[in-house]
């Protein structure tokens, strides 16, 4: 299935979890917070939270900032 | 308290020594340094961490971003930074819009939980109007402050030094209010050091412990020392540090210039006064003084 991952197309197996699809991403689980369709999706629930079709993912981490 | 150190009492709480017990209270969060430090625009991730480690802060602020997932093995500012030694203050820098400030916080405070920090439970809340000024919109960040404060953030909340606008952010329940001394990263220093005494003024009636920070536009370390000499509680830059040609030896005037403020803040300037007033004797000297 298709989905958007800060805003870049990815095709990703049917079913996949949000903790999958980071392992996929090779990005560290605790430097990261999820969002999908705009509402947050805490880190306890990445393991069970399952994507859909057309999902709109943002991934993001700290970085420098003022 | 000795007469050679005459601090007044109603400045500082009671108890300790004066140095010891002058804290930077936030909310719930105390600090041992009045400066905050951006982490933002060093050269490099090994120079940021030395100038902060040399400004003296305890806090440190950071923005959110999107995870850069072409380049999976590029550095993450996470790995040079000591999570234990820093309360990380989460941004919403970028953000043009309330709704988008609450999700950026949002996110903010679930990766410092992750992370375990102090820092998950406030904001440092930043809602512009365009990208040329990148002053802020106060419509939009009174709107956001009250959004973040019903979700149970703290919130310290970069405005402009306009008394009005920061009167109506404590009230919607901001813990700190940051005036602007100029704008972001310009480097132009106190533009108006009026209104920022205006500020503190209203801001402190009836609650002189309340802080007030100002965030933005410091450029060197006299920038600083000004500001702190008004009565602020604090100072936040980042642009000061890191760009200047050394940032290292500037982390370290940063440092000095608060202290310097503080202290004469505390200590109580002369008044300012139009003619001379002689430090020598006036009487008992040998010359004769001009008619």
């Amino acid at each position: 299935m298709n989905i958007l991952v800060n805003g870049s197309p990815r095709e990703v197996p049917e079913g996949t979890t949000i903790a999958q699809l980071l392992n996929q991403l090779e990005v560290t689980a605790r430097h990261v917070a999820v969002e999908v369709n705009l509402e947050l999706v805490p880190r306890a629930r990445h393991g069970e939270h399952k994507l859909h079709e057309a999902d709109s993912l943002e991934v993001v981490t700290l970085v420098g900032g003022g | 308290m000795s007469t050679s150190m005459h601090v007044p009492d109603s400045r500082l709480p009671e108890g300790d020594p004066p140095r010891a017990r002058d804290f930077l209270q936030i909310g719930t969060h105390r600090l041992a340094s009045r400066l905050i430090v951006g982490t933002g625009k060093y050269s490099s991730y090994e120079l940021m961490g030395e100038a902060l480690a040399l400004s003296g802060t305890d806090c440190i602020t950071v923005a959110v971003r999107r995870e850069r997932l072409i380049d999976s093995r590029g550095e993450n500012i996470l790995d040079f930074i000591d999570t234990n030694r820093y309360t990380l203050l989460p941004n919403t820098a970028g953000c043009f819009s309330a709704e988008d400030a609450v999700r950026v916080a949002r996110l903010g405070r679930e990766i410092l939980l992750s992370l375990e920090n102090p820092g998950a439970d406030w904001v440092k809340l930043e809602v512009l109007g365009d990208t040329k000024t990148l002053l802020p919109d106060p419509i939009a960040t009174l709107q956001a402050t009250e959004l973040l404060v019903a979700e149970g953030f703290q919130v310290l909340c970069y405005t402009s030094d306009d008394p009005m606008a920061a009167k109506r952010l404590k009230q919607a329940g901001a813990v700190s209010v940051m005036p602007a001394g100029s704008p972001i990263g310009s480097g132009q220093g106190i533009l108006n050091p009026n209104n920022i005494r205006i500020c503190l003024e209203y801001l402190k009636d009836g609650d002189p412990n309340y802080p007030v920070i100002v965030d933005a536009g410091v450029g060197t370390a006299s920038d600083v020392t000004i500001a702190m000499e008004l009565g602020v509680d604090g100072v936040l830059l980042n642009t000061g540090i890191a760009h200047a040609a050394d940032p290292v030896q500037m982390a370290l005037a940063m440092k000095a210039g608060i202290e310097a403020g503080r202290l004469a803040y505390l200590a109580g300037r002369i008044p300012k006064k139009l003619y001379a007033t002689a430090s020598s004797p006036e009487t008992g000297t040998i010359a004769p003084k001009p008619r």
